[in-house]
């Protein structure tokens, strides 16, 4: 049977420098749970290595969690990759620190910190999670497909790092499966906003760099499981799935 | 006023495309590499000097009717890129220098022959 799940497919942990230190797995996933949440996405910078310890902390609680990351890309377009497994993410993580170039200057950007599920430091990440790939976002795109992943340009609303302020407007040749809305715009305001770009599916998500944040912003999705196969239905509306709007 | 033609000589340029179009006039410049504000401030006729080499930089000089675009720091465009530029006549220079210094040539270039 259909029903809807609660989704916040953008949510940073304490491995972004911008991300405070207490968005550890732990203290996500709880706070995840007390805002109702049933589907989350882990996406941080150009990284990934937090989201298993996420998925331990969610070990047998009622909630779902999307590996995911937010990569940079040579138009400094910030992009979302929602992946099935851990497998996929690794791959995609491979090839993004092949591209990724630079160290972390943790007194100006922040702590980048790979933490565990019992709140414990596994080590600190020294790239620079800030900087952008040399990957373009086509080459991006094509990559997470054949990944069988999901591409989603965020938050177009925004100036900064979003498609729209980079490459002024999306190329109908652009394979992108949703599109993200900042929570401040919403997706009702979004339509308004973006009468051309109808044909697309939006979603809102939290983006949250916080721990109050998670779960302010989400994307309710009509599902029969919390699923990676039910989530890519529902961003297509094939088989009754579907974004309720 | 000057042309494409004379601009790229006095600066040494590679150009990439369009090579039959550089009889064109340029009337001033811009200098960006966000998109979406160089297609709300620049104007038709400029030369758009940028390090953005996303074939979306073709659609956004056309539709602002730009004389030609001048990548930066050697940057070069991909092979999408270059399609739709020829096939949208848009030039498109390639510079060893970076912005700063490029579009200061260029200004006092188009100063001194105004």
């Amino acid at each position: 049977m259909l029903k809807v799940y609660h989704c916040d497919l953008h949510i940073h942990t304490c491995l972004s420098p911008c991300a405070e230190l207490d968005m550890h797995p732990q203290a996500l996933v709880d706070r995840a749970l007390e805002k109702n949440l049933d589907i989350i996405a882990i996406s941080d910078h150009n990284a990934s290595a937090n989201v298993p310890y996420v998925q331990a902390a969610a070990a047998g609680k009622n909630i779902r969690i999307v590996p995911a990351m937010e990569i940079t890309t040579r138009e400094e377009v910030h992009l979302l990759a929602l992946l099935e497994n851990l497998f996929a993410l690794r791959e995609l993580q491979t090839l993004i620190d092949r591209h990724l170039f630079g160290e972390n200057d943790e007194d100006r950007f922040g702590v980048q910190a790979v933490v565990n599920e019992r709140g414990e430091v596994e080590e600190l990440n020294n790239q620079l999670l800030i900087g952008a790939t040399d990957l373009s976002i086509d080459e991006i795109v094509d990559t997470i497909h054949r990944l069988k992943g999901l591409a989603i340009p965020a938050h177009i609303d925004r100036e900064s790092f979003s498609v729209l302020g980079q490459l002024g407007f999306i190329d109908d040749n652009a394979h992108f499966d949703a599109l993200e809305i900042s929570g401040r715009t919403g997706l009702a305001k979004g339509r308004l906003q973006y009468p051309e770009l109808r044909h697309y599916p939006f979603v809102t998500s939290s983006d949250a760099h916080f721990v109050r944040d998670i779960g302010t912003a989400t994307t309710p999705l009509l599902l029969e499981a919390p699923t990676f196969a039910e989530i890519k239905m529902a961003l297509a509306g094939q088989n009754g799935r579907r974004i309720v709007e | 006023m000057m042309k494409i033609e004379e601009i790229v000589q006095a600066l040494g340029l590679e150009v990439k495309c369009a090579k039959d179009c550089l009889d064109r006039e340029v009337t001033g410049g811009y200098t960006g590499d966000l998109l979406s504000d160089v297609m709300g401030n620049s104007k038709a006729g400029y030369i758009w000097i940028t390090r953005q080499v996303h074939q979306n930089i073709v659609a956004v000089a056309s539709l602002k009717e730009h004389s030609a675009i001048i990548l930066i720091n050697s940057s070069q465009p991909t092979a999408e890129t270059m399609d739709k530029a020829e096939a949208e006549k848009i030039p498109i220079m390639v510079s060893d220098l970076p912005a700063f210094e490029i579009s200061g040539k260029i200004y006092n270039l188009l100063t001194a022959n105004s």
